[in-house]
């Protein structure tokens, strides 16, 4: 992104010739984004031997090396490559590859047994792969010293049931070779600093939850993963880790959200990956998902004479009708205000007239029915 | 390396379970020295076993380490346990994803049951060096430290043993079964010996010398038993027109071998643990 921000930077000085350069470039990173960063850098650095010798004007140079500067910093959390998981003649996880990169929340979103767990498993060294590989931090760390820098909770908690909270901590701490010091203020923040002497067993599965959220926080993590955190909790539960979550999202933590709740998902996270029996469907911002305009709900008392107009209309894909209300799909941007005033033009007054974007939920359902 | 075996200390000491025995464990060590005032009457005769030359340097070191490596089966309940438990409570996948790899694991299990076994050897150096100066006949400084072999074959033993049921535990994942496991383990020993002794190699030394290479065995090879080694025990049996020839001492060759076994099983938990899927 920065880097086409950079190029509408420069736009009213270019010539074309430059422009050509950079459109041209553009359009080449983010191709090869999508392969390995290593590729990645080497791509930056002859397209700043290239610049270097077609760009002239040193100002522009010096920023454009700045922000691709920028755009490498962005470091990769997480990178996975083609990977792949047989349990026997079952494939739970097929080729999969996504990078996950510092800042977003990112949620991984499928139907149950669609290997979500399966791959955070694997990248969390508990499961072995078949086939294919991952990267911590860009390759520059074990996969256990990087997992000290991770906060990880994996669909149940899991801790020393004689031992109590403080002290099933504190063994976290000296696994993730922190100081013990955080214990409270982490027990604090997810509500349980008064129980911090109970013994495990005696927590409630929420309570429990929330100490494994308190137990990944310990270490001020890089990335927070999260499979399922709400499952199995009442709804004062789901509520609680919720706000837990979204405070932590909001402290600039990266997320990696496991979850078949869609509404769970669509309130935090800014990046999805969507995952259907192991083969990976979509991975990207959430309003990219479907390359949509949104949709009209309209409603008028000239209903017949509104489907007539809406079918004679480029700009409107298809429309449904459903009881009283018409829903018409976009296939071109377009506006509220210009809808209604042309509708108006031919004489069609509205008595309801909603602009709606899908939801995660429906665009779920159709990039899902689709494959 | 200090780091592991706190992690794994940390573990014990909440355990209370594991507390009770391992305190059980050191307090049965320390019952051998109530053998020292068994007395009896034996047809008028008082009897006093401590003055049987039981406690006679080099003889007590012989002695100890023997009756003392039969209270390793509770540890061996500890060992196992502190494997299964780890399965059970699933606690190693926490541990794993809490970033210590499967190699750190093993180790930080590996070195508390070697701090196991070296506390028990000091421990039992310590109370035997304490009867012996008490009750022993002979008290010069040569005579006390020979044989002082048995303490290093009574580590070794321990910590094979140990590794054995450290395997054990990740291979069964459950603790009863574990240890149920180690039972048929040795009667399967025993019967392969029986079968090889009195049907394949009948009226030869084959069996044995096969059998001196399976685990268990290798282990209770290490210190054989002392018992007819004792003088009115000998001269009983000269008595009865029956002789004793045996060699009592710890050879190199034996403790090889179950040192062997100690790597081949600490390889085998950490294949297996790498291998699995959590």
């Amino acid at each position: 992104m920065l880097v086409f921000f950079s190029t509408l930077i420069f736009l009213p000085y270019q010539t074309s010739l430059k422009l050509a350069i950079y459109k041209f470039w553009n359009l080449e990173f983010k191709k090869l984004k999508k392969y390995t960063s290593s590729l990645n850098l080497f791509f930056i650095h002859t397209t700043i031997i290239i610049l270097k010798t077609f760009v002239t004007k040193k100002s522009y140079c010096r920023l454009l090396l700045y922000n691709l500067q920028k755009e490498s910093e962005l470091e990769n959390i997480l990178t996975l490559n083609n990977l792949t998981k047989n349990f026997g003649t079952l494939t739970a996880v097929k080729n999969l590859s996504f990078t996950i990169k510092k800042g977003n929340v990112y949620g991984i979103l499928g139907p149950n047994g669609s290997g979500k767990s399966t791959t955070l498993g694997i990248v969390l060294n508990v499961v072995n792969s078949s086939s294919g590989d991952f990267t911590w931090f860009d390759g520059n760390t074990s996969t256990h010293e990087a997992l000290k820098k991770v906060g990880a909770i994996i669909e149940r908690p899991n801790f020393y049931p004689y031992m109590t909270a403080a002290q099933n901590l504190k063994l976290v701490c000296q696994i993730k070779e922190v100081s013990s010091e955080k214990i409270d203020e982490k027990l604090e923040i997810v509500g349980l600093l008064d129980r911090k002497d109970s013994k495990f067993r005696t927590f409630s599965l929420g309570m429990k939850q929330r100490l494994a959220i308190a137990s990944a926080l310990l270490n001020d993590p890089e990335i927070l993963i999260l499979d399922e955190p709400t499952n199995g909790l009442d709804p004062q539960g789901i509520h609680q880790i919720r706000k837990i979550i979204q405070k932590i999202a909001a402290q600039g933590t990266t997320i990696l959200l496991a979850s078949h709740l869609l509404d769970e998902v669509e309130k935090v996270c800014s990046h999805v990956v969507i995952i259907r029996k192991g083969v990976k469907l979509y991975a990207g911002p959430v309003d990219e998902m479907n390359a949509s305009y949104g949709f009209f709900e309209l409603k008028s008392n000239q209903k017949s004479a509104l489907i007539k107009w809406l079918s004679q209309q480029k700009e409107i894909k298809n429309y449904k009708e459903e009881n009283e209300i018409v829903t018409a799909f976009l296939a071109h941007e377009l506006d509220a205000e210009d809808l209604s005033r042309q509708l108006f033009k031919e004489g069609i007054v509205l008595t309801h007239l909603v602009k709606r974007k899908e939801s995660l939920e429906e665009q779920f359902l159709q990039l899902t029915d689709k494959q | 390396m200090l780091r592991l075996l706190n992690i794994e200390f940390q573990k014990l000491k909440h355990n209370k379970a594991s507390k009770v025995i391992i305190i059980t464990y050191f307090v049965l060590i320390t019952f051998i020295a109530l053998i020292a005032s068994i007395e009896f009457n034996f047809a008028g005769i008082k009897f006093r076993i401590a003055d049987q030359g039981i406690f006679n340097f080099p003889y007590i070191w012989h002695f100890t380490t023997y009756i003392a490596s039969w209270a390793k089966l509770f540890l061996a309940i500890v060992i196992v346990s502190m494997m299964a438990n780890e399965y059970s409570h699933r606690t190693l996948k926490q541990n794993l994803i809490d970033g210590l790899s499967k190699k750190e694991f093993i180790a930080s299990k590996f070195l508390t049951v070697g701090v196991f076994a070296l506390i028990s050897t000091i421990f039992l150096g310590i109370i035997s060096m304490i009867l012996g100066i008490n009750f022993s006949d002979y008290n010069e400084v040569s005579i006390i430290f020979t044989d002082i072999e048995y303490l290093l074959a009574y580590l070794i033993k321990l910590v094979g043993f140990f590794a054995f049921c450290m395997f054990l535990g990740i291979l069964v994942k459950r603790s009863a079964f574990a240890l149920g496991f180690l039972f048929i383990w040795w009667v399967l020993e025993n019967i392969i010996f029986g079968l090889l002794k009195f049907k394949l190699f009948k009226g030869t030394q084959v069996a044995e010398s096969i059998v001196q290479f399976f685990p268990l065995e290798s282990m209770s090879n290490l210190i054989s038993e002392p018992f007819t080694r004792l003088n009115f025990i000998q001269s009983a049996a000269n008595q009865l027109g029956e002789q004793f020839q045996k060699d009592y001492a710890v050879h190199w060759y034996e403790l090889l071998i179950v040192l062997t076994w100690t790597a081949i099983f600490i390889y085998l938990s950490y294949a297996l643990l790498k291998k699995r899927d959590l």
